[in-house]
């Protein structure tokens, strides 16, 4: 177990260092930040200044090595926009996305469990239909339309929430229910078609057959093996919309770090870009890592065989 | 063939989602055939005209309404999906024939090239792919050319990841040991043995991923990103359309109930090809 940690440490801490490898070398070919922060008509002279002064005139390994020294302390360097450290920038936005994003996934993991359950146990009844026929229309809509008809029902006809910003309670419902429609959707179609296949197994007949009650079956040997592609899943979901609500931030005016990197791109506010999608990875390895320790738990079987 | 159709047509979601497919297709290919409004030429007296069935065939009707300024949203739309669908489906051609390549590769020699594939896939699949896919868009500049490569940029890893592990187990199969035994290279190996046993999952993995790529091509245009004006595309219409959301709802709801038929389509179908392939499934029907 512990060979089998240090390892999974050690592939994490490589595909982070890969993360900041490439969005060092991409935003260098966004363009030269020195000629954007300078108004128009700066003279050379000025340009390189400031270029000496943000390292750009340096060879690119050298601000390659100086780069990945000041990210390991943590020290993305100055926002060009804000003036202040950008970690300390894009760390201030993690609230507001951190949120959303759970909300989203906690709502979406009620909704599909349930209704996923139901679609299984109820095979072939005119329910089962119904759910997952929802489920595929939730597959199939764009977060970012489906946010903007919401927008357009419960904010501008009804009026009975805001059409976007970021506060209150009455705020957070319409961003976290569009993205928990497209969580739903995708656990309860996986949760369905895992919990058919459970139920096929002969410990399941076993257990029917010795006299347990049934939703003893039900939650101690159908719903706990069903859960195990329900938990990665929901991993990736999660460190999905940690990083990639980019656009449903954007619809509802979300002050995330999701639409905080949309802008620092568009401004070319490098240290930002690098801090928010450095910070954005690290998570998701970590929501990873977890996943993995959590399945020894889940399954002995799999923590039989490490 | 035949088998083909009479399994597709016993499946009621897969027969509904390839007819869909193939109207929607049809009519993106016969788009200018059809007697459309000009999909790029304003009406400046008939701007937000909400949508009417009322002269349906008469010249100048706009059954689905107009945008701000004036252009028919129904001939936007077909015109759109030509768009839509070509870019998404180069991407996952090109897509599909590097993960493929890179899964055999990876799956069939082992070793040192698929220990670096694997840790590059694990790299990539720590950025959320839409960043990866807005900063690299950004980088290169918006243009048709960009969004295909970094569409595909995204769709690879999928491929690689299945055709690899199909891989692993088709190079104990007898028909690939026996043919080591005489002698065959192992490029011949890759390419006569190997290849043709996984193109069924590489295309039931594009088929699925061409829905996830529609979505992706639509979020990229609705952020500015994608396809630039005054080429219709179904992103940029549903972007600029929600500027008169309170006004005219028409603008943002047709664009957007496309890009759900479209995508539908693709994934019903795409369900269907993948029992009709998976024998485990197709023996227990």
């Amino acid at each position: 177990m512990t060979g089998f940690i240090l390892r999974r440490l050690g592939e994490s801490l490589l595909a982070i260092w890969g993360v900041v490898t490439i969005v060092f070398f991409v935003t260098r070919i966004l363009g030269d930040p020195a000629a954007l922060l300078l108004p128009i008509g700066a003279s050379d002279a000025d340009i390189q200044a400031l270029r000496a002064q943000l390292g750009l005139d340096q060879p690119m390994l050298v601000q390659y090595g100086q780069f990945l020294l000041n990210a390991v302390q943590g020290d993305f360097g100055v926002s060009f926009q804000h003036g202040r450290d950008a970690m300390q920038v894009v760390l201030e936005r993690l609230p507001a996305t951190a949120q959303l994003a759970l909300t989203a996934i906690a709502m979406g993991l009620v909704i599909g469990t349930v209704a996923g359950s139901i679609a299984a146990l109820k095979r072939g009844k005119a329910i089962e239909l119904v759910v997952m026929a929802v489920a595929l229309l939730g597959q199939a809509t764009p977060v970012f339309w489906l946010g903007i008809m919401l927008i357009l029902f419960f904010a501008v006809n009804l009026g009975w929430l805001p059409t976007g910003g970021y506060g209150t309670l009455a705020h957070l419902v319409l961003p976290a229910f569009t993205l928990a429609v497209f969580v739903s959707a995708s656990i309860a179609r996986l949760l369905r078609s895992s919990m058919l296949e459970i139920l096929k197994e002969d410990y399941i007949r076993t257990a029917k057959a010795k006299g347990l009650l049934r939703h003893t079956v039900f939650f101690w040997h159908v719903a706990r093996n069903a859960l195990i592609p329900v938990v990665t899943m929901t991993a990736i979901l999660t460190g999905e919309l940690l990083g990639g609500s980019v656009v449903t931030e954007t619809v509802f005016s979300w002050p995330g770090i999701g639409r905080l990197i949309i802008q620092a791109i568009e401004a070319k506010d490098f240290p930002v870009i690098q801090a928010g999608i450095t910070l954005i990875a690290a998570i998701f390895v970590l929501i990873n890592f977890l996943v993995d320790l959590l399945y020894g738990v889940l399954d002995p079987r799999i923590r039989a065989n490490r | 063939m035949t088998h083909f159709l009479k399994d597709l047509s016993r499946s009621r979601a897969g027969l509904f989602g390839f007819v869909l497919l193939v109207v929607i297709v049809a009519l993106a290919l016969l788009a200018p055939l059809l007697d459309l409004p000009d999909p790029t030429r304003g009406d400046l007296r008939a701007r937000l005209a909400g949508p009417t069935w009322q002269g349906l065939f008469s010249p100048g009707a706009h059954p689905l309404g107009t945008d701000e300024v004036g252009r028919d949203i129904l001939s936007r739309l077909i015109h759109g999906s030509r768009m839509t669908l070509m870019v998404a489906s180069t991407a996952v051609v090109l897509g599909g024939i590097v993960g493929t390549v890179l899964g055999i590769l990876a799956g069939y020699k082992g070793g040192f090239i698929d220990r670096l594939l694997m840790r590059l896939v694990d790299i990539q699949l720590a950025i959320p792919l839409m960043l990866l896919a807005l900063l690299v868009v950004a980088a290169l500049g918006p243009s048709i050319r960009n969004v295909v490569l970094v569409l595909a940029l995204t769709s690879w890893i999928r491929y690689a990841r299945i055709i690899r592990a199909q891989v692993l187990s088709l190079r104990e199969r007898e028909f690939v040991q026996s043919a080591r035994a005489i002698g065959a290279s192992t490029a011949r190996i890759m390419f006569l043995h190997i290849l043709p046993n996984v193109l069924t999952p590489a295309l039931v993995v594009g088929t699925l991923e061409l829905a996830r790529v529609i979505i992706m091509d639509a979020a990229l245009s609705f952020l500015g990103l994608g396809v630039q004006p005054p080429t219709p595309s179904w992103g940029r219409m549903l972007a600029d359309g929600r500027v008169y959301l309170s006004s005219a709802w028409w603008t943002v709801t047709f664009p957007g109930l496309a890009i759900v038929l479209t995508v539908l389509s693709v994934n019903l179908f795409g369900d269907w090809l993948r029992d009709y392939f998976d024998p485990k499934t197709r023996s227990a029907k």
